[in-house]
């Protein structure tokens, strides 16, 4: 019986030894990252791709007419988050990743030789449900971080209406509404929190999650539209796609000249532009840019890069230089893609200096792409 | 032990029988292998977390990712509560749909029925938790929350502002979600009481609700009890519906209007955006406990229902 038994474990080891073998030096969320395609042309190219949800529309919009012009190259693109993105690119099982946050040092350090592709914009509004005001409530970043810190109470508190006067504010209790899953969209809000507000900054400080001071939390730019569509009297902070889309009211902030600016794809791109001369190269850390609260006297003050991620020495010719080729084709012709789906096109500076980050790519140091 | 039992000295029993119970056999155990390396794999990931804070992480309530402080002490405050609720709720419903079943409704309605409610445990919590947003959580804020703040408003457990994601909302989902799995587990329970119990409480002249009272519920005791246990088990561990309807904030706070957290919605929530290794050990740890809690729940339902077994021949009533 023993010997029996013995024999039965020794086989549900061996039925479990693919488990056991490949274990993962750290925990990961499981996420399949090669994908088997039934080849049309026998030389065809997978490209592998992971990363933030909020580019995901404008990436997949790319790899549908991509594959139009280059039937031979196919590029798949999981939206499994940031966090998730930046450990595929560092575990190497995908070819490029994508962040809406640029890595921290600590993330760069972690990863060999990466390059940091910004590929679009995005930009925040400070969303709100207030009977009987229907756009145009003006904001400054004081009364926002004081709103969120819970030290606003009041719609009708002195702060707000006299940055609006001539709007009839109602007197009641502000609901504060923001995400609860971690995301880039809250990492742009509180950043601009902690550029703007030095209470924020010590507070609570910038990240894809926080501890928030008050309010609820919604799951997903839908969760915090939800919460916002079904309680009068909510702010909340959602993605300029989404709140245009959905037509949730948002207000208009006070940027670093004075003036109040409508978010909208040209005052985002504004913002991009001005930050440009600070930008570091495409192989340097990224880790402190930031374009919130940028200068210009029509730049939205949130908005934010968000990034794509790939290896600068590419270990495979041919994907290598497909994946440039791809990469050009994105921060150029792929750029006319971008309002049609609401996301901001890249300025021309920036995509000057993305055309130098994607000639770095080579193979046993010989570059992948001419331009 | 007799020698023709083991398989390697005779030659005719190492044959397909042998095989057969080997191949089936690891199948099982490896069940049980892979139970336990999970087991151990969230051990071993939350080591960093377990080494820097220690019993501090049950006991402390801020959870601040940006400084990489973690204390989970609100969600386990939330995933304990909120099951109590949901139970609260659910366990006089689903006695009331096991007796109805088992012991009142006509005959013929009665397989169709239970297997009704049966069906509403396929019901996707996604889809569960969609309707808690649109449709519960205004009702509860509009309908239920002005009444029970206007008469029972001097207890602390309705006080304080009602935004519909609240406390008693999650607890109102997860009742609803173990309602069918508590209710037919009762009745199966009740179904196991002998007719000679309620014959012989009839003869005593007990009405129909006397003998329910006196021979059917004591003797299905155990096993309504371990019903309710394994409801609670489900409710511990349940995602998707609550994290859209509890309003995922760290509070402790003693009113069913405020906002919560459960252990299970903020791995949800944080766990495919944290990238901090303390960040990402703090969160499997929160889910080494959630798994703790769920392992000695299913164990307690388990003797309690296995008690339920042995009985034979009589309850105590």
């Amino acid at each position: 019986m023993k010997l029996k038994i013995a024999i039965i474990l020794i086989m549900a080891g061996v039925l479990l030894a693919g488990c056991v073998g490949e274990q993962p030096t750290e925990v990961m969320p499981a996420v399949q990252s090669t994908t088997v395609q039934p080849t049309k042309a026998p030389e065809t190219v997978t490209l592998n791709g992971a990363g933030a949800t909020f580019p995901y529309p404008l990436i997949s919009k790319w790899s549908s007419e991509y594959n139009k012009i280059k039937q031979n190259v196919q590029i798949n693109y999981q939206s499994v988050g940031s966090g998730a993105g930046i450990k595929q690119i560092t575990a190497r099982t995908v070819d490029f990743g994508a962040t809406d946050a640029p890595l921290t040092e600590q993330e760069f350090a972690d990863v060999s030789r990466i390059l940091q592709i910004p590929e679009s914009i995005g930009a925040v509004v400070i969303a709100y449900n207030l009977p009987g005001i229907q756009k145009g409530l003006k904001l400054n970043g004081d009364v926002i971080s004081d709103i969120f810190l819970g030290k606003i109470k009041k719609w009708n508190d002195p702060k707000i209406v006299s940055l609006n006067p001539g709007i009839q504010i109602p007197e009641k209790d502000i609901i504060v509404a923001h995400r609860s899953d971690g995301s880039g969209t809250t990492f742009v809000f509180t950043d601009y929190l902690s550029a703007v507000s030095s209470d924020w900054k010590s507070n609570v400080g910038k990240g894809k999650s926080v501890n928030w001071p008050v309010g609820l939390g919604g799951k997903g730019n839908e969760g915090v539209a939800g919460l916002l569509n079904q309680n009068p009297y909510t702010i909340g902070y959602i993605e300029l796609a989404y709140a245009k889309l959905q037509k949730i009211p948002y207000a208009y902030i006070k940027n670093k000249a004075g003036n109040f600016i409508e978010p909208t794809l040209e005052t985002t791109a504004s913002a991009a532009a001005g930050a440009v001369a600070t930008l570091p190269a495409g192989d340097a850390s990224w880790s402190s840019v930031s374009i919130v609260d940028p200068q210009g006297n029509d730049s939205y003050p949130l908005a934010s890069f968000t990034y794509l991620l790939v290896y600068k020495d590419q270990t495979d010719q041919t994907k290598g230089k497909m994946l440039a080729e791809f990469l050009w084709w994105a921060v150029h012709d792929g750029q006319k893609y971008s309002s049609e789906l609401l996301y901001v096109p890249l300025p021309n500076e920036v995509i000057g200096l993305n055309e130098k980050t994607i000639k770095l790519m080579n193979y046993k140091g010989q570059s992948l792409i001419q331009g | 032990m007799n020698k023709l039992k083991l398989p390697f000295f005779d030659r005719s029993k190492l044959s397909g029988d042998f095989i057969f119970e080997a191949v089936v056999g690891s199948f099982a155990f490896g069940i049980i292998i892979l139970a336990f390396l999970l087991f151990n794999e969230l051990f071993i990931g939350s080591e960093l977390s377990r080494n820097t804070f220690g019993l501090s992480f049950l006991t402390t309530s801020t959870w601040d990712p940006v400084n990489e402080i973690f204390g989970a002490l609100p969600f386990i405050f939330g995933t304990i509560v909120s099951s109590f609720l949901a139970l609260l709720i659910a366990v006089p419903f689903s006695l009331g749909i096991a007796i109805y079943l088992s012991e009142l409704a006509p005959e013929k309605l009665r397989a169709p029925l239970s297997f009704i409610i049966e069906l509403l445990a396929a019901i996707p919590s996604v889809i569960i938790g969609l309707w808690g947003i649109f449709i519960l959580a205004p009702f509860i804020r509009d309908q239920l929350a002005p009444p029970l703040s206007t008469y029972l408003g001097f207890l602390p457990l309705f006080q304080g502002p009602m935004y519909g994601l609240s406390m008693l909302t999650g607890g109102v989902i997860l009742a609803i979600m173990i309602i069918p799995i508590t209710s037919s587990i009762s009745r199966e329970a009740i179904l196991t009481v002998p007719a000679h119990q309620r014959e012989g409480a009839i003869a005593l002249g007990a009405t129909g609700w006397e003998t329910t009272q006196i021979a059917v519920l004591p003797y299905a005791r155990s096993g309504i009890f371990g019903a309710v246990i394994l409801g609670f088990g489900r409710a511990v561990g349940e995602t998707m519906a609550v994290t859209m309807v509890i309003g995922n904030s760290p509070l402790i706070s003693a009113s069913l209007f405020s906002p919560s957290y459960t252990m299970a919605s903020v791995i949800a929530n944080e766990f495919v955006e944290a990238t901090s290794k303390l960040y990402i050990s703090s969160l499997v740890e929160i889910g080494f406990l959630l798994l703790m809690v769920s392992v000695i729940i299913n164990i307690a339902a388990r003797i309690l229902v296995w008690k339920l077994l042995r009985v034979e021949g009589g309850g105590r009533a």
